[in-house]
């Protein structure tokens, strides 16, 4: 059997080379790994090596030829015993036609499921409420799935004997001990993988962040080994892991401790992102994050965690990631927004209330998937959008929104979509400026006046 | 601890049978001949983007690899080829995953640096420099969480070795004695910048010093030393004693990837490291020395072609993905309620 020797591809892109020099001449012996011959690429000079072991029993192409194309055979090889007369019966080792060109992508497959059916009210009728703020439903949510589950841990920098930086972890450590509830050092690129690596090997880690500004320090182990590594392993290797924290602006403490992160992880194919606003959807939605097999951003603020609203008194209460709420309804415009977004967005609802403007107000509470089928059919109903946020205007969830709206809602809109979101520039400390940086209640009512052309 | 040292070669009187170096042999050969392969049908057009071969290193995974038990988990890097087949992997599943066909490992959609295999205790394959070190450390945390007595091992090289996660690592395994080997292939070069040029501390296994892990350089080229090391460094994580280093001293004869012309080491470096200290050649002769017999050797060359041309026959054979799964797998469906 004689073997072909083919003009190697030598990078991913080379298409054609020059076949600079042979180092071998017919009758010589080569075997694998001797240097047979220099080609010139557009990059480099590269020597080549053989792989099979036999006789040189012809050169194909002369030293110095130019744009010799990848895979054109260029000499060959007579393997043990044979002679110059088995080059006339040809080569067997003829390669394959290379892959046919890529068709069309497939459309996309529609998004996760949304419900058709009348939507049956999440809290059941009747189920008894309790006060609690964002933080001890945040906590609860946490130690119910513990105590579900062995294998749920806690893990991040003061979350077990300083009970939290932010005492989202108060009791934990008492209840769970040490092994569960486990503090890291300052080091958020390594405990990041650490949980990865920790979920591979059938862990279900809860990682703290003290603020997700610090997260940038991990966001490689979190796009390119969380979130990727379902898919590249083609389906094999998931990662169920919650990152979890506090985003966004707090107050006066100036740009890098100042920043959301809803849109960038909301980018990323592979994540589920959350982002609730009330304890009732922070308890609910946190759970289910930790149930879900996937990676969750679970986004946080820093301002809601002391703020105090009804968490219904149900066993195992859970809110389903990627579904929007309709937190207040009306007919006049729609505003949608989510996490501390929602403040802006129900005050001026009420003031425009007062003006005999209805808004109706969608909180998202999940941002990947994104709940966008909510925000189409209240437009089909308002015929007017405003969206809120505090994340930086350029490719904000805002854009994502009214992009949907163009392209599903475009001839019922009456107005253009206004996107309101925190100002394009880093958070100044000073308070005055502080304030004009961030969206405001008074922003919002202007924007749905002006659709409402008031 | 115990203080990082440099050991020699140590010869052991109770040496490896002459069953073991034949099956090591076999492996070692196995990983060079499906290296060879792939450079060839990287170079046909059949194989793209980035292709990183293990040829001249393979000792290192052969050696440490057959000191392990079942359930020891392997993580490495994107020159993660041989690491796959040490552990067991069919080279069916491999290569076609190298020419990305449906018979791949990740159903053509990982590529040479993404494969994983739960059933071989493999956990990739991770294609950014040192990611995969903290990832190694997290399954030795899971295996201290379950108190499951493995150990995992996490590869990476010279190169990495400088990345900050790294140290961030050492200093979480051996503050929580995490049951981790971190393996260190010095293969002399990060990509084209040599140990010397990149490298303020070269002598990589005192790395560990300042976190007080201890370390061991040894000679990456012979199957005998890295196995006999490797069971100490296995013996020392399951007793309790937290993390290991290795730094193998070895060497890898092709370029970086299958695009590097290799310009910044002279050609008669990588033939003198060829036939001085090439790991399979020291067992073939290791063998000899104990009377196998030559037909015996020639048997194993001739099922190890014939592996990995099966596995190149599949890897063509096998089709492209269906157009539909662009789609799949971006998302683990939740399990029934």
């Amino acid at each position: 059997m004689t073997i072909q020797i083919l003009m190697p591809a030598l990078s991913p892109t080379m298409e054609e080379g020059t076949l600079a020099k042979w180092t071998i001449k017919k009758g010589d012996k080569v075997k694998s790994g001797d240097v047979i011959a220099e080609i010139e690429t557009d990059k480099a000079t590269m020597e080549v090596e053989a792989v099979d072991e036999g006789v040189v029993g012809e050169i194909l192409v002369a030293e110095g030829a130019q744009g010799v194309k990848v895979n054109t055979p260029i000499a060959v090889l007579l393997e043990d015993g044979e002679d110059a007369s088995a080059l006339a019966n040809g080569a067997d080792h003829a390669p394959k036609a290379a892959a046919a060109p890529a068709p069309a992508a497939p459309k996309a497959p529609p998004a996760e499921p949304v419900a058709e059916e009348p939507e049956a009210p999440e809290v059941p009728a009747g189920a008894a409420m309790a006060t609690q703020t964002v933080r001890e439903a945040l906590r609860d949510a946490m130690a119910e799935e513990m105590r579900r589950d062995p294998m749920v841990f806690v893990m991040g920098e003061e979350v077990a004997e300083y009970q939290g930086a932010y005492k989202i972890t108060q009791g934990l450590l008492d209840e769970f001990g040490s092994k569960r509830v486990v503090d890291t050092p300052i080091t958020e690129h390594g405990f990041a993988g650490v949980g990865v690596g920790a979920a591979f090997g059938g862990l279900k880690p809860i990682v703290e962040f003290m603020t997700f500004n610090f997260a940038m320090q991990a966001i490689d182990q979190i796009i390119n080994s969380a979130a990727k590594t379902l898919y590249m392993s083609g389906g094999l290797m998931g990662c169920p892991i919650v990152f979890r924290g506090p985003n966004g602006a707090a107050a006066r403490v100036a740009a890098q401790h100042s920043q959301d992160y809803a849109a960038w992880y909301a980018h990323i194919p592979g994540l589920k992102v959350c982002m609730p606003y009330s304890a009732a959807d922070a308890k609910g939605l946190l759970k289910a994050a930790i149930r879900d097999p996937n990676p969750v951003i679970f986004l946080e603020n820093e301002i809601l965690y002391g703020r105090s609203f009804e968490v219904p008194q149900v066993e195992d209460w859970t809110v389903p990631i990627g579904k929007a709420k309709v937190a207040r309804a009306g007919t006049d415009v729609t505003i949608v927004s989510f996490g501390i977004g929602m403040t802006y967005a129900l005050e001026a609802a009420a003031a425009l209330a007062r003006d005999g403007i209805e808004a109706e107000v969608i909180d998202l509470r999940s941002l990947r998937p994104m709940d966008t089928d909510a925000v189409v059919k209240s437009v089909k109903k308002t015929n007017r959008c405003v969206t809120v946020e505090e994340g930086w205007p350029v490719c904000s969830i805002g854009s994502q929104i009214s992009a949907v709206l163009m392209r599903e809602a475009f001839d019922w809109l009456d107005a253009p979509v206004l996107t309101l979101a925190g100002k394009d520039v880093p958070m100044p400390y000073a308070a005055n400026l502080e304030k004009l940086a961030l969206v405001t209640t008074a922003e919002v009512i202007e924007a749905a006046k002006a659709v409402c052309y008031r | 601890m115990a203080t990082p040292r440099k050991t020699a070669a140590k010869k052991a009187a109770d040496g490896p049978s002459q069953d073991e170096l034949l099956k090591a042999y076999g492996d070692m050969l196995l990983i060079r001949r499906f290296e060879e392969k792939a450079g060839q049908l990287y170079g046909m057009g059949l194989i793209g983007g980035f292709c990183h071969l293990y040829i001249g290193q393979e000792a290192v995974v052969v050696g440490l690899t057959a000191a392990t038990v079942e359930g020891d988990q392997t993580t490495t890097s994107y020159r993660d080829h041989g690491h796959m087949l040490a552990c067991g992997m069919d080279p069916k599943g491999v290569m076609a995953e190298l020419t990305g066909r449906i018979g791949g490992y990740s159903k053509g959609k990982g590529g040479s640096m993404h494969m994983f295999s739960r059933e071989k205790h493999f956990f990739g394959g991770h294609g950014i420099v040192g990611a995969q070190v903290p990832i190694g450390a997290g399954l030795g945390f899971a295996n201290k969480y379950l108190e499951n007595g493995k150990v995992s091992l996490v590869y990476f090289g010279d190169g990495a070795a400088n990345q900050g996660q790294v140290y961030e690592t050492f200093n979480m395994a051996s503050l929580w004695k995490l049951p981790v080997i971190f393996v260190i292939e010095n293969n002399k070069y990060a990509m084209g910048t040599s140990v010397e040029r990149s490298s303020s501390t070269p002598a990589y296994y005192t790395r560990g010093e300042a976190f007080a892990i201890p370390g061991e350089a040894v000679d990456g080229m012979d199957y005998v030393a890295v196995k006999e090391a490797g069971l100490k460094a296995l013996a020392h994580c399951r007793e309790g004693h937290g993390p290991y280093i290795l730094e193998m001293n070895t060497y890898r004869y092709r370029g970086h990837s299958m695009s590097d012309p290799a310009k910044y080491r002279t050609r008669e470096e990588v033939s003198k490291m060829r036939e001085e200290k090439d790991p399979i050649e020291h067992v073939r002769k290791m063998l000899l020395e104990m009377g196998a017999a030559e037909d015996d050797l020639k048997a194993v060359d001739k099922a190890v072609r014939e592996r990995v041309n099966d596995a190149a026959a599949f890897a063509q054979e096998s089709p492209e993905p269906d157009v539909a799964e662009l789609w799949t797998d971006v998302y683990a469906p939740a399990p029934a309620a």
